[in-house]
């Protein structure tokens, strides 16, 4: 977060030096830009206040524990598709759960949904790109998910 | 119109809902209220610096300048240039969606913000490392070998299906 404040003030300040108009320009094209996207922010953001309560941590911790494995990587891609979780807070979790005997594998399909599949950010997707396009990216992005998910099965040995 | 009379009405009932969970004390309420006041606060200091980034794109970056190298003549390099731009991107999918769809103004073919969206997801630079000293380098070797061939044959797909449908990405 730091680094991308330090970028956008050394791009900033680079682009002031050599043209004003044009970075007064810039500025004020971010600012419509990003008022025209807010209201799909404010849906995103209240979408996300109602799942993280339903679906806490726990939840997902003891969800991915399952014996089954293919019932357990489902409900990974699942709980990965729904929730919003930054790296930071994922990946910790992500390694206790491993002392704890998780699979990779299951590991692998839930990190990946969380990273690839929005059904949260849908409404800024869909602002953009239109819902087809959403509706076909996030589809597609669930079974690069499970792909990357049973390969990893393959290369740790947790299948056959 | 009729949609937009739902949407207030979704965002009002949910003002009062959590205005009166804290008033009455009921915990769910509250909890969602803090969820969402925790969320808002990172989308705040998120949003305005990933935006006057896109701002400083628009008006710096020649439209000839991302059609020669991202558009519909560029050579299979545009890939490599959509997953390079990708890669030092913070905070995933949602500063994503505003940047490609910036690119695909100026020029940039369809294939190629999706495999930018794509990797914006799975190869983010700073989330590899933390994810590869967490979890093990072999795990997230694996998954950046199986995921990135398939983000591409997938956007390229994805690309031509809409092109032969002639799918017009509206305004956003």
């Amino acid at each position: 977060m730091y680094l991308l404040y330090i970028a956008t003030a050394l791009a900033l300040s680079i682009s002031f030096f050599i043209n004003k108009e044009k970075t007064i320009k810039a500025v004020k094209m971010a600012y419509k830009k990003l008022t025209k996207i807010s209201p799909a922010f404010l849906g995103l953001i209240i979408a996300v206040s109602i799942v993280l309560y339903l679906v806490p941590e726990q939840v997902i911790s003891s969800s991915l524990g399952n014996d089954n494995k293919f019932l357990s990587i489902l409900l990974a891609s699942f709980m990965g598709s729904i929730t919003l979780m930054p790296g930071p807070i994922a990946y910790p979790l992500g390694a206790i759960l491993l002392k704890e005997g998780v699979s990779y594998m299951v590991l692998s399909a839930f990190t990946t949904t969380l990273m690839m599949v929005g059904v949260l950010t849908f409404p800024i997707e869909k602002a953009y790109f239109g819902t087809k396009v959403t509706i076909l990216r996030n589809i597609i992005s669930f079974f690069i998910a499970i792909g990357v998910a049973v390969m990893t099965g393959f290369v740790f040995g947790e299948i056959i | 119109m009729k949609n937009k009379i739902i949407k207030t009405a979704a965002v009002l009932i949910y003002i009062a809902f959590v205005s009166l969970s804290f008033i009455f004390g009921y915990n769910p309420g509250k909890l969602i209220g803090h969820n969402f006041a925790s969320f808002s606060l990172e989308m705040i200091k998120l949003l305005p610096p990933v935006f006057i980034l896109i701002g400083l794109f628009e008006v710096w970056v020649k439209r000839e300048f991302i059609e020669k190298h991202l558009g519909k003549n560029s050579s299979v390099l545009s890939y490599v240039w959509a997953i390079l731009l990708a890669g030092p991107i913070a905070g995933g999918l949602i500063p994503a969606f505003p940047i490609a769809y910036s690119l695909f103004q100026k020029g940039a073919k369809m294939s190629v913000i999706f495999t930018f969206i794509g990797a914006a997801a799975v190869c983010r630079i700073p989330m590899t490392l933390f994810e590869a000293s967490f979890l093990g380098i072999k795990f997230t070797l694996v998954r950046l070998l199986v995921s990135i061939p398939l983000v591409i044959i997938s956007s390229i797909w994805l690309g031509k299906y809409l092109e032969k449908k002639d799918y017009i990405i509206m305004k956003g």
